[in-house]
């Protein structure tokens, strides 16, 4: 007798992941919207300056839209939203989304790379771990990921710029490329890796590397310590459990029963906390990218702070937030699919 | 009848009732021991610092350190060693704010959550799932930069979003608590409602969300650090490491002490807590050896 | 069933134990939970049987070098057709463990990985230890397994999980993967405590049977004397961590050992309804 779930209880499942995700999608909408309207800063005030006359400042209210009542202008934020109107930046003049858009991929880049780096380094550190419990893999393993959990990320950056780029010269310093390539780059995604490689642009290529490896790795460590922390203690949790012991007594060496055996059995935590730590990633590198002036989402959104330029502000958390909700509930989905019982 | 009441309350659902006899781990010791010196320098600061902290000596701007300035002096010539132990203040303070702002209203969620059952507890965790699943630092840093910086508001922003770890925990707590022999011996005493709910069931809620307190606070520590290096967090000139961090990286590659000193200060009190929270953690709850 | 015969032929014995000591890290010293246990098995089935704590299970474990790592084992001998089994390393370890020695352990829900399926776990004694043969070659000896084990070797079993099994069918799961590259000697660990009485006297049937086929010795762990007494030739019985007795399961009812007595005579029948069932009188041995 095999029993397994009916396809009915599934697509309730489904619908009620996608219903809550709807509603944390409304939740920091409206976290957005409100701020828009508790700023001190009066926006029609902001547009029309201080000397404006009444009919101008009136006329501006307007145009702003903000004579309305509040759950009418909710309603049109929502609408311009899902046409993509994020508004207009007040320091830019350019709309903040194509704004977003330029600036979007060179986090994609970093983030990416970053968590392949920390993520795989984890990984392994983790591995090791539980290969050799109690011993010195083990204790390097707690180190590491107790200290990659506590440095401050903007200060570890500071410091790899002074080592690295100021007195041993093994990176470049901040921004994507030199400034001599600013010009010549190709033309593309916006992912240099990709770009520089398509192109067959060994110089860029090796430029853009130069750049690259010193914020990534900054960033790669405080995933690398949350990795191994999680998947550390899940491994060692899975190593007391009954189906080990069946596996060393088929005969099965010890790297085999951790890669082949407790593993699988990890892997809706593995991609649980991978999930997680790319979108804690895309917070830390707000920081990270202002250390090393990264044209990307988090310096855009520093920058806008210092400016005090309110719908960039906005808009920039409003995308950082929703890459942040679609991650998480992309991790709840993958750890689901993964765990063959909740099938 | 007291007898027998006695004897339930032994029998409540303990955490690991064998803590009494174990060793206390090292990173337990270790953690304590750092955060009790943190809260000792922040308390002595005044005796222990050889120069005022926001007393400037334009004559002795940018100097490396010596047996004068420990750590050298920063851009308006203060003391870096001084500011840097009365900077322990302010961390110590904010990340207190948020504690004690976030563990009571998380527990008080949770525990309603779990004792009421029903719609109430869906609503409720329907919210605290929502909260938890937002940017807590950039939704502090888009509410700091809108209504004004300053530390206390970045404090309060940041435990806006930090509570739902605390409801998560105590409701599951409370559901396993809900049929247990423990509850139903103080019902019959006809405790209820808001007493049992604060009276029985918050102690039994309490180490857990201790240990998570614990463990968050390094984390805390970083947030507030963060904020404060973007000039969102304690305001000029009071001394706050991530706006010392800020300063010195002006100068970074020649005068590096000026962000080294606070940037350390940062890593060693973020580790203290992580640290003490690890060593918490360890010591209640054998099973996660 | 009573398969026991002492062994014609004048190789060693195929498992041969002389005073096994197994102790356990406590403080500073060691404290000792199971005492001076030797006993020899060569062919046939045989019942190591004592309460819960007696320290059986942990015998068994020892006898695979499957203690957990704060044990410690000690013996003057513990061999395996003469070959020495308390230097082996644990690469030695890792090629007699399912080639020459097998385990079933009790529950099939947690003695199974979760997330692999059946044909996966059975499959893999030929993947570690007959590198040499083919997937379809693979498979075929996975079904003709199944088979052997009273199962459907059909798609539908052999890509199911675990938990989609019942308890009896995970149990032959699990013999089925233990049986695949033909032991020796298979230990059974409780083979049957997780499962209802009518599965219980299939499963040992199926246990019975499979050793007369494959000439294959078998020692069961029970706490459940008349029920292995009706599979097994001898009977071994512990308690507190000492082997107390060893005797033919045939000669059971006339036990001099007042524990063996004992455990013999509080079984729950017909015949006891209605009366107190014997209990253990610390005052008649000491």
């Amino acid at each position: 007798m095999i029993r397994r779930f009916p396809p009915c209880q599934r697509a309730r499942r489904a619908a009620g992941a996608l219903a809550s995700l709807l509603l944390t999608l409304f939740g920091l909408l409206l976290f957005t919207f409100l701020l828009a309207h508790l700023a001190p800063i009066d926006p029609a005030l902001q547009v029309v300056g201080d000397h404006a006359s009444e009919a101008s400042y009136a006329a501006a209210r307007h145009g702003l839209g903000l004579d309305q009542s509040l759950p009418r202008q909710f309603v049109h934020y929502v609408w311009r939203l899902m046409h993509g109107d994020l508004g207009i930046s007040r320091s830019t003049g350019q709309p903040v989304a194509s704004d977003l858009l330029q600036a979007f991929p060179a986090t994609l880049e970093l983030a990416t790379v970053a968590m392949l780096g920390g993520g795989l380094g984890g990984l392994g550190l983790a591995l090791l771990a539980a290969r050799h419990p109690g011993g010195w893999s083990d204790r390097l393993a707690r180190v590491i990921a107790i200290f990659g959990y506590s440095v401050p990320i903007f200060w570890l950056g500071l410091i790899g710029l002074l080592l690295f780029y100021a007195r041993w010269h093994w990176a470049a310093g901040p921004g994507r490329v030199d400034d001599i390539f600013l010009y010549t780059r190709p033309a593309g995604s916006g992912l240099l890796l990709f770009d520089s490689l398509r192109a067959g642009d060994g110089e860029l290529l090796r430029n853009v590397i130069a750049h690259l490896w010193l914020p990534a790795t900054v960033l790669a460590l405080n995933s690398l310590a949350g990795v191994a922390r999680v998947m550390r203690a899940a491994l060692l949790e899975e190593l007391h459990k009954e189906y080990v012991t069946g596996a060393r007594a088929r005969g099965s060496g010890e790297w085999r029963i951790v890669c082949r055996h407790v593993l699988p059995n990890t892997a809706g935590m593995l991609v649980t906390v991978l999930a997680l730590s790319y979108a804690s990633l895309l917070e830390g590198a707000v920081l990270t990218e202002t250390v090393f002036a990264w044209p990307g989402i988090g310096r855009y959104l520093t920058t806008a702070l210092f400016a005090a330029d309110t719908p960039a502000i906005l808009g920039a958390t409003l995308v950082i937030g929703l890459c942040f909700v679609l991650l998480n509930m992309l991790a709840d989905v993958l750890a689901r699919l993964l765990d063959p019982r909740t099938r | 009848m007291n007898d027998s009441i006695e004897t339930l309350a032994a029998t409540a659902p303990r955490r690991a009732d064998s803590s009494g006899g174990r060793r206390l781990p090292r990173s337990l010791l270790l953690g304590g021991g750092m955060a009790v010196l943190l809260l000792a320098l922040a308390l002595s600061a005044p005796w222990l610092a050889p120069y005022d902290p926001n007393l400037q000596q334009l004559g002795a701007r940018l100097l490396p350190p010596s047996a004068l300035y420990p750590f050298g002096t920063d851009g308006f010539g203060r003391d870096v060693f001084s500011r840097v132990l009365f900077g322990v203040r302010p961390t110590l303070l904010l990340v207190s704010i948020v504690v004690l702002l976030t563990m009571p209203f998380g527990l008080a969620v949770g525990i309603v959550a779990g004792m009421a059952g029903g719609w109430v507890e869906t609503l409720l965790m329907r919210a605290t799932d929502l909260v938890l699943a937002l940017p807590k630092l950039v939704l502090a840093l888009a509410l700091v930069a809108t209504l004004g910086p300053g530390g206390v508001k970045g404090a309060l922003a940041l435990a806006l979003t930090a509570w739902p770890v605390y409801a998560r925990q105590a409701r599951a707590e409370t559901r396993l608590l809900r049929n247990s022999d423990y509850l139903a011996a103080a019902r019959m005493l006809d405790i209820r409602g808001l007493r049992l709910c604060f009276g029985h069931v918050l102690p039994m809620c309490l180490p857990t969300a201790v240990v998570r307190a614990a463990l968050d606070l390094g984390g805390m520590i970083l947030a507030i650090a963060g904020l404060g290096f973007l000039g969102l967090g304690v305001q000029p000139p009071t001394a706050e490491w991530g706006a010392m961090v800020a300063d010195g990286s002006a100068v970074i590659f020649d005068q590096w002490w000026v962000a080294m000193a606070p940037g350390c200060a940062i890593l060693l009190a973020s580790l203290a807590f992580n640290l003490l929270g690890d060593g918490l953690r360890d010591w209640l709850d054998p099973r996660h050896e | 069933m009573n398969d026991f015969a002492p062994s014609e032929n004048r190789l060693p014995p195929l498992l041969e134990v002389q005073h096994l000591s197994v102790s356990v890290a406590r403080g500073a010293g060691w404290q000792p939970l199971v005492r001076d246990v030797g006993f020899r098995l060569d062919g046939g089935l045989s019942a190591l049987v004592g309460e819960s704590g007696s320290g059986k299970s942990m015998t068994a474990r020892a006898l695979l070098g499957l203690t957990s790592p704060g044990c410690r084992i000690d013996a003057a001998t513990l061999s395996l057709r003469g070959q020495e089994l308390r230097t082996a390393s644990p690469a030695q370890w890792a090629r007699l463990r399912g080639c020459h020695l097998g385990l079933v352990q009790q529950d099939p829900r947690y003695a199974l990985n979760p997330v692999r399926s059946v044909s996966w776990q059975v499959e893999e004694g030929l993947r570690l230890h007959q590198r040499g043969l083919g997937r379809a070659e693979r498979r075929e000896r996975v079904a003709a397994i199944l088979s052997a084990v009273g199962l459907d070797p059909v798609r539908r079993l052999l890509d199911a999980y675990p938990h989609e099994l019942s308890g009896g069918m995970g149990q032959r799961v699990m013999l089925a993967a233990s049986l695949i590259c033909e032991p020796e000697l298979l230990i059974a660990d409780e083979p049957t405590s997780a499962l209802d009485a009518s599965l219980r006297d299939q499963i040992l049937d199926l246990i019975a049977r499979l050793a007369a086929e494959r000439r294959m010795t078998v020692l069961v762990i029970s706490h459940d004397l008349p029920l292995v007494a009706r599979y097994c030739g001898q009977v071994l019985v512990m308690r507190n961590g000492e082997l107390l007795e060893t005797l033919p399961a045939d000669r059971l009812a006339e036990a001099t050992h007042p524990y063996t007595r004992m455990l013999w005579r509080c079984q729950p029948s017909a015949a006891t309804y209605g009366q107190m069932l014997p209990v253990m009188d610390e005052g008649e041995w000491q």
